[in-house]
Formats: structure tokens, C-alpha cells, sequence
């Protein structure tokens, strides 16, 4: 009896052993499987959206959706895609100019690790993370109240400026530190001042990483909703100057999918956005490969 | 003259480099200082903690919990859902893509980062809320639908940042591992990934202040009910679309409210971005 119990004592910590050692062999060909599944879940899902988007949508980009004036019949989204050239057009007029002389500044002017730089990069990081929704309620607080600019393209634009000045300023900043310094040693050499090195030198050198970046940046411009409800409006039609409200792409597509009644035109307009945010990022990239093979 | 020019432009760049400085402290001026007098007149534990949001009542009530758990409810189920898929993602991109895939795939990572949130939001609205309606019952509009969406939205956030960490692990780590008879898998999985996982807690974290800053897609698919929140099921309304649903029609301390709504959730993100840039320097030392 005693010897019967203690074989089969026995032989089960030997199955034990066994099915451990098995359960440990399957750990690797398990973690894979997982890996390689989860990456094709997450590329799926993005080939699965933009081609059900595509697919839904195509059909119903009719011309009457580019008539020229918007009426609530043809829900025209002509006035919304000039509404969008203006506001970016607008807001890279503000954060371009700002982004780029901000990095300038940082990796030319400044002495590395001052405490102005240390601040400069904490508010900038913080801009990075706000949510553009917190940027529209400051928009509105600040823009359209206290300056009075009411529900203007000017009010938009200013706010989604702030926006993405931290992204601007960080792709100019990483394009200008990957500038050899022996080219501004060859341009103090041959007697230009620091001005002009910025100018001549260092800037047309780092040209297409900061075009790369302000790309990405209209990206994040024309795909805003949130930060310009309560900057911009809603208003559907061309504006007649930057003191008037307008509806962006993005904001036109929310106003037709909220009523509910435009599924169709919404589905157009998604189509629209989607072209225009491939085209932004092949742009980009494309941009950013030449200039990384350039080197 | 040519030294004017040189000062001039140094005060110009050193001006453009203050924005930055400036457009926080407006930023934190202006909602703080119309936000808080609000939070002090409703009395911060009546909005913080009151469970009715029913801002047209007579008298009105002002509470805010059941926003501030739709928006924890919903990221955390953002979470659940994208930082696994996410992880392995990124785990699958540093060590496991062929060089060939991976000049493909990783732009394509780029391109899902920047559709906008409408976008996304329109694609849950068509696809997510009737297939969560027909699989599961409700009527779609759901913490669920919610959370399936935002865990798709995080995922380019949380694989580009985790991909980096992975990378930035000394290559001796593996070749230890595998010279020690690990497999590829064992070496990336015991060896490889607890080295970055400060780098991993911070793409998690940015994930998690990506999911609850989210305004449009949300709206489209969790239902907004003002209510606390009953279930995976139910529709609940987070604090940004708090925000973004009654400020074209608010008047006085009702405006105000959302204001604070505003400053509530600009808190929560600060905290967020503080934990994040403190995991990173831990990760830079």
C-alpha cells in the first residue's frame, strides 16, 4: 500500500515536472504569437478604418458638396475647405516665425542649461501635453472675450498657434542641433557674425527638418475641432475677412455628424480629411527622407 | 551698424523664446481666475463630490463626480485596451520587423497619429457604437464603445514612446540573455523590458493624459448622459465633453461651472505631465 502511494507520489511530480518543463517551452512560441498578433490587430485596425472610410465615402463626394455658397440643401463644404486654407495659412503665419526664433534661440543664443532654458523647455512641455480642448476654453477666455475678437478666424488661429508652437519649436531645434558645428566655425572663420551664420548657414541647412515639422503641424491644424467650436464658430459660410467667424473642415464635419441628418456628407467630408492628412504625413515623410539621406 | 542688428536680433529671438513662458501663465491666469470663483461659490466639495449635474434647475446643482468618474471610467478602459495591444507593438517594431516592413509600418504608426479625433470619432460613431449595440445589447453609446475607441486613439502614442525605450536598452542586456540560453522572446520579455520600464510607465502615462484630454471622438460615442455612471454599458458624459456640450448655451455661474470644469481637468493634466517629465529624468539619470 505504502509502496503503491509513494510510486504514484512519484509519478506525479515527474507529470509535474514534465508539464512545467512543456509550460515553460511554451512560454517563447506563446509571447510571439502575442506579439506578432497584437502588431497586426493595430495595423489592421488602421488599414480597416481608412479603407472603410474610403469605401463609404467615395460614393457620396457629389459636386453639390462644392457649391460655392453653403446653404442648408447642399451642405456645401467648399466655404469650410477655404475657411481651413485660412486658418492655417494664418496660424503659420503666427507660430512659424515664433517656433523657429524660439529655437534660434535656444540652441544658438543661449548658454546651455541656464535656468531660462530650463523654463522655457518646462512651459513648452507642458504646452505639448494640455488637451486642445483646455486651449479653446483659453481661446475663448482670453481671445474672443477679454480682447474682444469674438468668434473670428484671428481668435482660432491665435489659439491654435499656441497649440503647436511646442511642436514646431522642438522639430526646429532638433533640426538645427543636427547641423554640424564645423559649419559654423567655417562661417565665423570667414569673418560672417552670428547673425548672418544663423541666417545663411544654419537655417537653409536644417530647411528641410523644419519643413517636416511644420507639416505635421498643419496636420494637427486642419484636424482641429475641439480648440476652435468656441474660438472660431461655427458659421458656414466664407468668411469675409479674419474677424469673422468660419467653420474649418474639421469643425463642419462635427456640425454634420452631431445633426445627424448628414451622414452621407459627413462620410464625404471624413474622406476629404482623411486625402488631406495622407497626403500631409507622405509629405513629410518624404521630406524627411531626403534629408536624412542627403546626409 | 551691423552690431545694432546683431543686438536687435538677439532681443527678437530671446522675445519669441518667452511666448512659450507666457502663453502658460496666461493660459493659468485665465482659467484659474474665472474657474475658481465659481468652485468657491458652488463650495469645492459640492462640485468635486456632488453627485447631481443639473445646471437649469431651480436651484441649480452643480456636481461634478459623475464627469470626473465617466473620464476615469472611460481612461481607464482606454488603457486596458491600448497599453497591452500598444507594448506589443512596440515590442514587435524594435525586435521582431524586418527591416523591409518596418520602413512601411512606421509611418503608417505617424499617419494613425495624425488622424484627427473627428475622424476617429465619425468611424465609432458608424462602426463601434452599432457593433457594441448588436454584440453586447444598450444602445451603443458606452463606456465600452468609449473605451474601445480611445484605446485605438492612444495606441500610436504608446507603441512610438515604448518602441524607443525598448531601443534605448544596452544591447548587451540581450546578448547576455541569449548567451545565457534565454530564447528571443524570454530575453525580451525578463531581460529587456523590465530595463525600460520606466520608459514604458511613461508612455503609459502620456496615454493616459492623451485618453482623458480627448473631446470629439469621445462625444460621438459615449452617450454624454450627465449621470453617474450604471455600467460598461451605459453612456456616460466625461469632463470634456462637459465642456464642449453646454458651453454654446451657458450663462453666469452655469458658464462658470464649466470653466471650472475646464480647471479640473487642466489640474489633472498638469499632475499627469509632472509624473511623466519626473519618469523621464529618472530615465535620463
Amino acid at each position: 500500500m505504502k509502496h503503491a502511494i509513494q510510486t504514484m507520489c512519484a509519478c506525479l511530480a515527474r507529470a509535474r515536472q514534465t508539464m512545467r518543463s512543456a509550460l515553460r517551452r511554451m512560454v517563447s512560441p506563446a509571447l510571439r504569437a502575442l506579439v506578432l498578433l497584437c502588431a497586426l490587430a493595430t495595423f489592421t485596425a488602421l488599414v480597416f478604418l481608412i479603407g472603410y472610410i474610403l469605401v463609404r465615402g467615395i460614393p457620396h463626394l457629389q459636386p453639390s458638396l462644392f457649391a460655392w455658397e453653403y446653404n442648408s440643401d447642399n451642405v456645401s463644404m467648399l466655404p469650410a475647405i477655404l475657411a481651413t486654407l485660412e486658418m492655417t495659412g494664418l496660424s503659420l503665419l503666427i507660430c512659424v516665425p515664433l517656433g523657429v526664433f524660439t529655437a534660434v534661440y535656444l540652441v544658438e543664443y543661449a548658454r546651455r542649461g541656464s535656468r531660462l532654458v530650463k523654463v522655457i523647455r518646462m512651459t513648452a512641455e507642458t504646452l505639448a501635453g494640455i488637451p486642445s480642448i483646455v486651449f479653446g476654453l483659453f481661446g475663448m477666455l482670453f481671445f474672443v472675450t477679454f480682447l474682444h475678437w469674438n468668434y473670428s478666424v484671428l481668435a482660432g488661429a491665435m489659439t491654435l498657434s499656441i497649440m503647436v508652437l511646442p511642436s514646431v519649436m522642438r522639430t526646429t531645434e532638433e533640426a538645427m542641433i543636427a547641423v554640424p558645428d564645423a559649419y559654423r566655425e567655417a562661417s565665423f572663420g570667414l569673418g560672417a557674425g552670428r547673425l548672418r551664420t544663423v541666417f545663411r548657414v544654419v537655417l537653409p541647412s536644417a530647411m528641410p527638418g523644419i519643413l517636416a515639422g511644420v507639416i505635421l503641424a498643419v496636420g494637427r491644424i486642419v484636424g482641429e475641432t475641439a480648440a476652435l467650436i468656441y474660438t472660431a464658430g461655427t458659421v458656414a459660410q466664407i468668411p469675409d475677412s479674419i474677424f469673422d467667424s468660419a467653420r474649418t473642415l474639421a469643425v463642419h464635419m462635427y456640425s454634420l455628424s452631431r445633426e445627424g441628418l448628414h451622414t452621407g456628407e459627413a462620410y464625404a467630408t471624413a474622406v476629404v480629411l482623411l486625402v488631406v492628412v495622407l497626403l500631409i504625413n507622405g509629405l513629410s515623410a518624404l521630406i524627411a527622407r531626403k534629408w536624412t539621406k542627403g546626409k | 551698424m551691423k552690431k545694432f542688428a546683431e543686438g536687435l536680433m538677439r532681443g527678437v529671438f530671446a522675445l519669441c523664446a518667452l511666448t512659450s513662458i507666457l502663453a502658460v501663465a496666461l493660459i493659468c491666469l485665465f482659467l484659474f481666475a474665472n474657474g475658481i470663483p465659481a468652485i468657491a461659490q458652488i463650495g469645492p466639495f459640492a462640485f468635486l463630490l456632488g453627485t447631481d449635474w443639473a445646471p437649469t434647475n431651480v436651484p441649480p446643482s452643480f456636481g461634478i463626480l459623475p464627469m470626473i468618474l465617466g473620464s476615469v471610467y472611460v481612461t481607464a478602459g482606454a488603457i486596458l485596451i491600448g497599453v497591452p495591444i500598444g507594448l506589443l507593438t512596440a515590442v514587435f517594431m524594435a525586435r521582431y520587423c524586418p527591416a523591409a516592413l518596418y520602413r512601411v509600418l512606421k509611418p503608417m504608426l505617424s499617419l494613425m497619429a495624425g488622424i484627427p479625433s473627428i475622424v476617429y470619432g465619425f468611424f465609432g460613431m458608424v462602426l463601434i457604437v452599432p457593433t457594441v449595440r448588436s454584440v453586447f445589447g444598450g444602445n451603443g453609446n458606452s463606456i465600452l464603445s468609449a473605451s474601445i475607441l480611445l484605446g485605438l486613439m492612444i495606441l500610436p502614442t504608446i507603441t512610438g514612446i515604448s518602441e524607443s525605450a525598448i531601443r534605448a536598452v544596452p544591447r548587451a542586456y540581450y546578448e547576455g540573455a541569449v548567451a545565457l540560453g534565454a530564447t528571443h522572446e524570454r530575453a525580451i520579455f525578463f531581460v529587456e523590458l523590465p530595463a525600460a520600464r520606466s520608459g514604458l510607465l511613461a508612455a503609459v502615462v502620456l496615454g493616459i493624459g492623451r485618453a482623458i484630454g480627448e473631446t470629439m471622438a469621445v462625444i460621438m460615442v459615449a452617450g454624454n448622459q450627465a449621470r453617474m455612471p450604471k455600467g460598461i454599458l451605459k453612456g456616460v458624459r466625461t469632463l470634456t465633453a462637459n465642456i464642449v456640450m453646454e458651453m454654446g448655451y451657458a450663462a453666469d455661474l452655469h458658464r462658470e461651472a464649466l470653466i471650472a470644469t475646464g480647471v479640473v481637468l487642466f489640474v489633472f493634466i498638469l499632475l499627469i505631465n509632472l509624473s511623466c517629465s519626473a519618469l523621464r529624468r529618472r530615465n535620463e539619470a
